[in-house]
């Protein structure tokens, strides 16, 4: 039971020190918010239909924008999903790195050479099927 | 007064104190944009509202507010109005790990100056970043314009692709502080150890993809007014509009803080100890050290900006994924062989 407590009473310490985020996000929350509304407070409000009409170079808009659009962007959003978790991945072995006695560093360093290693062959792969190229 | 209290009274009065700041910092980075353009091209700028022109922000923020606010008719309300409300969220709030000193003594209390001091500051930043990227694209997909569509869709891209070497370029950081605390990665820059001769690569590498996250020129496609007038916020206008534009430029400002801090020393005036002055004077000039290194970078995005051409979008594309991650990869194996190299031969 004091255990129990002790570990919520540690966590609770622990998530103090996010009290200045939670504030400053919910005064940049109110700032925004608070913006935005002042749009509609001080403006003058004389709606036209020709001045609600989507911009189009002053000419009548032609079709929607919800329209299809390259392939390439969804490319480059699923190789970013990809290197990023790569990233992701690194994180922890690079902020432990320092700490391992050094018999283990050698060992550790070869391990984290492997994992890049597999990504860059599937960067070259990548490259190789023209995936990154934009003309 | 319990303590606890008077911790909470100190962040928030830390918090107005360093948003208002960001938020001069904004109307006045506008100003020198203004004004460094005009000296760059040999024409006045404005210098007509007050003296040398110092009250034309004000003037600016009043028409902007005074203006209509237009919302297409077939835009979705809801997210076009909330698009701009991420971008300004985002801004403001990265600011909070950011350590602007080290620590002042006022009335026998020591204050850490630094808003939030968490042991993920990096990450923090890094998330916070990649959260950045949703108001450009909600915009773009909301306005319901052809323009603001092609804007929203190329800053995704964009954005997303040098954040990888973004986040790579400060794995290299991570590896020689091991710490994601941004306090510590300051403290370790004393003297002229900074990370930018430390880490030169990297410090190319996050430099060049702060430039493209803040969609400065050479990367600022989504806003390429030649082909597509405003870009993501074509369809905007009034307040919202003044959202846009003063998140864009407090993502400058924090950007340039960010660089300050992990690769140009911080608040970290070299060799400040030895000089024997008195402890408030030291954390006054270590506050203002931050400021004025924090100003420089300012200074750089607008001096870049006004010189550099715009980049083609598939030079862009290939900056970003040929020549930009392979290069935070090499940083971060190097860095890591070296140290290993360094520590095995301890």
């Amino acid at each position: 039971m004091t255990l129990v407590f002790c570990r919520t009473y540690l966590s609770l310490l622990m998530l103090i020190n996010y009290l200045p985020v939670i504030l400053i996000m919910g005064f940049a929350v109110l700032l925004a918010v608070v913006m935005v509304k002042f749009s509609t407070l001080f403006g003058p409000q004389r709606p036209n239909k020709e001045k609600q009409s989507t911009y189009e170079s002053g000419m009548e808009p032609i079709g929607s924008a919800r329209d299809r659009f390259s392939v390439k962007y969804y490319m480059v959003a699923v190789s970013f999903i990809v290197f990023d978790l790569e990233v992701v991945f690194l994180y922890p072995w690079a902020i432990s790195f320092l700490n391992f006695p050094p018999q283990q560093m050698l060992y550790s360093l070869i391990i984290a050479l492997l994992f890049i290693l597999i990504l860059v062959v599937g960067l070259i792969y990548e490259y190789k099927k023209g995936v990154l190229n934009w003309d | 007064m319990p303590d606890w209290s008077i911790d909470i009274i100190i962040t928030l009065i830390k918090i107005v104190v360093v948003e208002l700041v960001l938020l001069t910092g904004v109307a006045y980075t506008v100003y020198a944009e203004r004004r460094v353009s005009a000296f760059i091209q040999h024409r006045y700028g404005p210098n007509r509202v007050g003296y040398q022109g110092l009250l034309q922000p004000l003037a600016d923020v009043f028409k902007l507010i005074m203006k209509e606010d237009i919302v297409p008719e077939r835009a979705n309300k809801f997210v076009h109005s909330l698009a701009p409300a991420i971008s300004l969220f985002v801004a403001l709030s990265t600011f909070a790990v950011i350590p602007f000193g080290d620590k002042i003594l006022i009335a026998g209390k020591e204050i850490k100056l630094q808003i939030a001091d968490v042991n993920i500051g990096v990450l923090y930043i890094l998330a916070l970043l990649s959260l950045g990227v949703y108001g450009i694209t909600l915009s773009g997909w909301s306005s319901n314009s052809k323009y603001s569509l092609l804007g929203g869709l190329r800053s995704s891209a964009q954005m997303i692709s040098y954040e990888l070497s973004m986040g790579l370029a400060v794995l290299g950081l991570i590896l020689i502080n091991s710490s994601f605390r941004l306090d510590t990665i300051v403290m370790n820059q004393y003297g002229w150890k900074w990370n930018i001769i430390l880490q030169p690569i990297g410090f190319i590498t996050f430099l060049v993809a702060s430039f493209a996250e803040t969609n400065r020129t050479p990367f600022d496609l989504p806003e390429a007014e030649q082909e597509l007038v405003g870009g993501y916020h074509t369809e905007y206008s009034s307040t919202k509009f003044a959202l846009f534009f003063m998140a864009e430029y407090a993502a400058v400002i924090v950007s340039s803080a960010i660089i300050t801090t992990l690769y140009l020393g911080g608040w970290q005036f070299p060799y400040l100890q030895t000089f024997g002055l008195p402890d408030m004077a030291v954390s006054i000039i270590q506050v203002l050290t931050f400021c004025g290194k924090t100003a420089f970078m300012v200074f750089f995005f607008i001096w870049v900006r006004w010189t550099i051409p715009r980049f083609r979008y598939d030079q862009l594309m290939n900056i970003g994924w040929k020549v930009m991650l392979p290069a935070a990869l090499t940083n971060l194996i190097l860095t890591a062989i070296v140290i290993t190299i360094i520590k095995l031969n301890s």
